[in-house]
């Protein structure tokens, strides 16, 4: 019934001009793009899950190696929280300081965010080499390749933040505040804060409940 | 598609904007954010570490800790509120955590199952003897 009133209707007005718009019409391009990138950051969110999974299931197959609680050590993965939580809050002054167009606390913030980063990621590298040279490599157990997959994974992704992070700070200093380059700074900083919220699952699940097993 | 960077009213806003603010006010929201995050990670360090609580309900604590620092990040960092200019945003966000509950969740329930169900042969036939 209604399909042939909206037919009907069509034919006398093939043109919508006598229409009332009720809808706004496309949102504007900063919105559009945002709202996908964060679609994919749930997918990759998603992602993280099944390697949560992964880890939960194998935690005890450890094959007559190590448990976590014998090679973790809390004091490092403290300074690893500490330093990607204040690099997630630099992060978002920089953020701010990308809206109002001030450059000196733009690069200030993103270059402490990066410090911050390379921090992280030297710890990390540190406690994966040390567990490689003692034995404890990925092919140990199935344990240690969770462990390895799961932390690698978020440690890759940082490294691609940090990269990222380099070329935001490249185009704005080519560039300056043009509209698409505050749109990829936007996709940044959303990322870096995701990546954040994943290290927390991170630590409380590997490092806080395994260790203390 | 237009190229502006201002919010209309008729439209969701975008994940990680947050509704107009003065500068004093965003950075205050991203101060009392990290202050929330800082005090919830120590108290999960000291929890794992401590002998002053009952030992079984440490892992409880400490999921129930890191799911509130997760919600600390998404409204103080990501800007995810419940405002009626979030719907899409926060729509997304609930099926991208169903997805992850299901995954992870289904996947604890049926491997502890198998585990249950299905034991090496020797401890299989200690069972039926």
């Amino acid at each position: 019934m209604s399909m042939t009133a909206a037919l009907g209707h069509a034919h006398a007005d093939p043109h919508h001009i006598g229409v009332v718009v009720e809808h706004p019409g496309p949102a504007p391009k900063r919105i559009v793009t945002a709202y996908g990138f964060w679609v994919f950051l749930l997918s990759d969110i998603v992602m993280f899950s099944c390697f949560f999974a992964a880890y939960a299931v194998l935690v005890d197959q450890t094959a007559g190696g190590p448990k976590g609680s014998e090679i973790f050590e809390q004091r490092n993965v403290a300074i690893e929280t500490v330093c990607l939580l204040l690099s997630s809050f630099t992060c978002g002054m920089a953020s701010i300081a990308a809206d109002v167009r001030n450059r000196f606390w733009f690069y200030l913030g993103m270059a402490v965010t990066c410090v911050l980063g390379l921090i992280f990621l030297a710890i990390e590298f540190n406690e994966f080499a040390d567990l490689v040279s003692r034995g404890y490599g990925p092919s140990r157990s199935a344990f240690l390749t969770a462990f390895f997959s799961l932390v690698g994974c978020h440690g890759l992704h940082v490294t691609a933040g940090v990269l990222w992070l380099l070329t935001m700070m490249a185009q704005v200093f080519a560039k300056g505040f043009r509209a698409d380059v505050l749109r990829r700074m936007m996709c940044f900083a959303l990322f870096w804060h995701a990546l954040d919220i994943i290290w927390v699952g991170v630590f409380s699940v590997v490092y806080l409940l395994g260790g203390g097993a | 598609m237009s190229d502006q960077t201002h919010l209309h009213a008729e439209h969701d806003i975008a994940p990680g904007d947050e509704e107009q603010h003065g500068i004093r006010e965003r950075i205050i929201g991203y101060v009392v954010g990290l202050g929330l995050a800082l005090l919830l990670t120590a108290t999960s360090f000291f929890i794992a570490g401590t002998n002053l609580v009952w030992q079984p309900s440490i892992p409880i604590a400490l999921i129930v800790l890191a799911i509130a620092q997760m919600g600390v990040h998404l409204v103080f960092f990501l800007h995810i509120t419940t405002g009626p200019d979030n719907t899409n945003n926060v729509l997304a966000l609930a099926f991208g955590l169903l997805v992850v509950f299901l995954v992870v969740g289904g996947t604890v329930w049926i491997m502890a199952h198998l585990n249950q169900n299905m034991p090496p042969m020797d401890q299989f036939i200690k069972m039926n003897s």
